[in-house]
């Protein structure tokens, strides 16, 4: 499909923002161009457009991001140089605290003073640690997304072929299990099941680490490349350090990954008995295809489509969803630091922290959307 | 046409397990005062602190020598009221703004679907954070943060049910016979959009209780001595008493997870009933 578009492209004239307002065909010179043959895809069809369209519809969502986030800070009551210098500073340590932020300023210039610096990555410093924004994010950001990886996965393992199984066995124990427990599993609060999965697995198993990313004494040793763990035991070849990363992540996933386990085999449950009551899998039964492939080979790729939509939305929550889940297992990423950032009142921290979460969440859903174009060749046409 | 949605509802075990835990837990939050009188400031015995559940106290005490099932009660009367007060904002503010943007198009909606697409840039809890760090912890500041999270949510449900009402036939009646947007708008698309709504509120109330609990964990939510069940369970961690005392955690959480259960469930059956099709 994409080779077929790519070669394309040549043909067709590309009128910058021709069909970018769908909503007016006045602009929609696809629509009025002649086509020479009725197959012929026009660069307004292809995958091209698609991923351009896609990429521009992120400007106004991004802007309205830094605006909201900015806002946010200046309403903030309290006065950042009194949060900085303590109530006792004289009015002159505050006015050179003032100036040295930018304080003193109208707002319109601190605005684009705080767009030029985040163009430039410089989100500032945290006001008690005294550490940049952007190192802190470059040291926790692996953290947050290995664990987010981890849940996903324990989602999409667990989720999947649980929710295949129901639909197979429709209203069989089997089925009414897996409705009950993803029924429950978006109705607890995960923060809870952590602790309860603490208490059982950690305080009296003694199975599992309670918390953290690394026991100490390998935290001493261990010399990380790429920052998530795993990845960087297997690259060092050191098993110790691996088993003991694995043994550190198990908790936090499963904790993390129960909401979109519950969602994912509910929607798997939901699009396979959609796609097992269609005309040709019907057919194919009765060519005599065994139940078996009917369900690999023909049913499970439609199902999965809708799932794949839903599984990278749920990615993207699970980055910002993560503060509960980081703050119980004592998890160091940028959950945990935006909560740490909350008590002490350190706003450039959790300003960093939600603005870096909330351009990320926008991003992998954007990527989500592009790769779906490719998964289903039908929605760049729509 | 009533009876049927009403008979269908009730075929629904959903629906009947929900309704019947819903009921329960509003009856009893709401006869709390008059049940099990409390004063949530004089309550405490200190010689009685973390004991077990006994037949005393039902699910045993807190750190403070507090009663657990006393509090449970009263957290859950705080719980209800955050969750119905914010699911009402946000359902009337989200409401208007989609049929707003919906029946209007052009430039308003242009507007409020941009407003929408902020919000829903930020993951719900975080957004919810920022919110409450604006206006400080309080009670009020939960609900208002809750609200704003549900907006989105309404505003885009409402516009694609008026972008899908609007040219049909009935409402092309109404504006033949010369009613005004207002009246189309009020006593046509509104009346038939207003099924999945409310199916939709019935389980914001469920997201809305979780999303409350979990700013009361981190401290944002109702301040004490409010009995509020997220607190509870951040006071027990904090503590270390979820290590030691596991019923601190276990009862609260419990009933968060109950409350939550009962309105996806009766979301659940109002779907089954009043909107068949979705």
């Amino acid at each position: 499909m994409l080779t077929v578009t790519t070669e394309r492209q040549g043909f067709e004239p590309w009128v910058p923002f021709g069909t970018l307002d769908f909503k007016s065909s006045a602009f929609d010179h696809s629509a009025t161009s002649p086509k020479s043959d009725p197959i012929s895809v026009t660069f307004s069809e292809s995958m091209g457009f698609y991923i351009l369209k896609r990429l521009f519809s992120l400007l106004p969502v991004l802007f309205g991001i830094t605006l909201l986030v900015f806002g946010f800070l200046h309403l903030i009551p309290g006065d950042p140089a009194v949060v900085l210098l303590g109530e006792r500073a004289t009015p002159e340590q505050l006015a050179a605290v003032r100036a040295q932020l930018g304080l003193d300023r109208p707002l319109w210039v601190q605005y684009l003073a705080f767009l030029n610096s985040l163009f430039h990555l410089d989100l500032g410093t945290s006001i008690i640690s005294g550490i940049p924004i952007a190192d802190e994010l470059k040291v926790r950001c692996p953290a947050t997304f290995e664990l987010a990886i981890a849940a996903m996965m324990v989602a999409l393992i667990v989720g999947i072929p649980a929710g295949i199984i129901a639909a197979i066995r429709r209203n069989s124990w089997i089925d009414n299990l897996t409705m009950t427990g993803s029924l429950l599993g978006v109705s607890v609060p995960v923060y809870w099941l952590g602790l309860l999965l603490i208490y059982l697995f950690a305080v009296n198993l003694h199975w599992l680490p309670p918390s953290g990313r690394i026991s100490v004494d390998q935290g001493f040793i261990f010399q990380p490349i790429t920052g998530f763990y795993i990845l960087d035991a297997v690259l060092q070849g050191n098993s110790t350090a691996l088993m003991d990363g694995f043994a550190h992540l198990v908790l936090p996933a499963i904790t993390l990954g129960t909401i979109p386990l519950a969602i994912l085999a509910r929607i798997t449950r939901s699009s396979m008995l959609e796609t097992l009551s269609q005309d040709y899998i019907r057919t194919a039964k009765a060519k005599g295809v065994p139940e078996f492939w009917v369900v690999c080979r023909h049913a499970l790729k439609n199902a999965l489509l809708p799932v794949t939509t839903i599984a990278g939305l749920q990615f993207g929550t699970l980055l910002g969803g993560a503060i509960l889940t980081e703050t119980i297992f004592a998890w160091p990423g940028i959950g945990s630091w935006i909560y740490q950032g909350i008590l002490e009142r350190d706003y450039p921290v959790v300003q960093g922290g939600v603005i870096f979460v909330a351009i990320a969440f926008v991003l992998v859903n954007a990527l989500i959307d592009i790769s779906y174009g490719f998964i289903d060749p039908r929605i760049q046409l729509r | 046409m009533l009876t049927r949605a009403q008979q269908r509802f009730w075929q629904s075990t959903s629906g009947r397990i929900g309704a019947v835990l819903a009921i329960s837990l509003v009856t009893l939050a709401l006869l709390a005062p008059i049940l099990h009188p409390y004063d949530p400031t004089t309550d405490r015995d200190y010689l009685a602190r973390l004991v077990p559940p006994s037949s005393q106290h039902w699910f045993g005490t807190d750190a403070l020598g507090r009663d657990l099932l006393t509090l449970i009660w009263y957290g859950i009367r705080t719980s209800l009221l955050i969750s119905v007060v914010s699911v009402s904002l946000g359902f009337l503010i989200g409401v208007t703004l989609g049929l707003l943007a919906g029946y209007l198009g052009g430039r308003v909606d242009g507007v409020i679907s941009w407003l929408t697409d902020i919000l829903l840039a930020f993951p719900s809890i975080l957004l919810a954070i920022a919110i409450v760090t604006v206006t400080g912890p309080s009670l009020q500041s939960a609900m208002i943060a809750i609200a704003i999270v549900q907006i989105p949510i309404y505003i885009r449900l409402t516009r694609s049910m008026v972008l899908s009402l609007r040219e049909q036939e009935f409402v092309q009646a109404a504006r033949a016979i010369g009613a005004t947007p207002f009246q189309i708008v009020v006593q046509h698309i509104l009346p038939a959009s207003l099924a999945p709504l409310i199916v939709q509120a019935s389980l914001s109330i469920g997201t809305a209780t979780l999303e409350a609990a979990g700013l009361g964990f981190l401290g944002l939510g109702a301040q004490p001595p409010t009995p509020e069940l997220g607190g509870m369970l951040a006071d027990a961690f904090k503590g270390g008493y979820s290590l030691t005392s596991p019923w601190t955690t276990l009862f609260p959480g419990l009933f968060i997870t109950l409350m939550v259960l009962a309105f996806n469930l009766l979301g659940d059956g109002l779907r089954d009933g009043l909107d068949p099709k979705g």
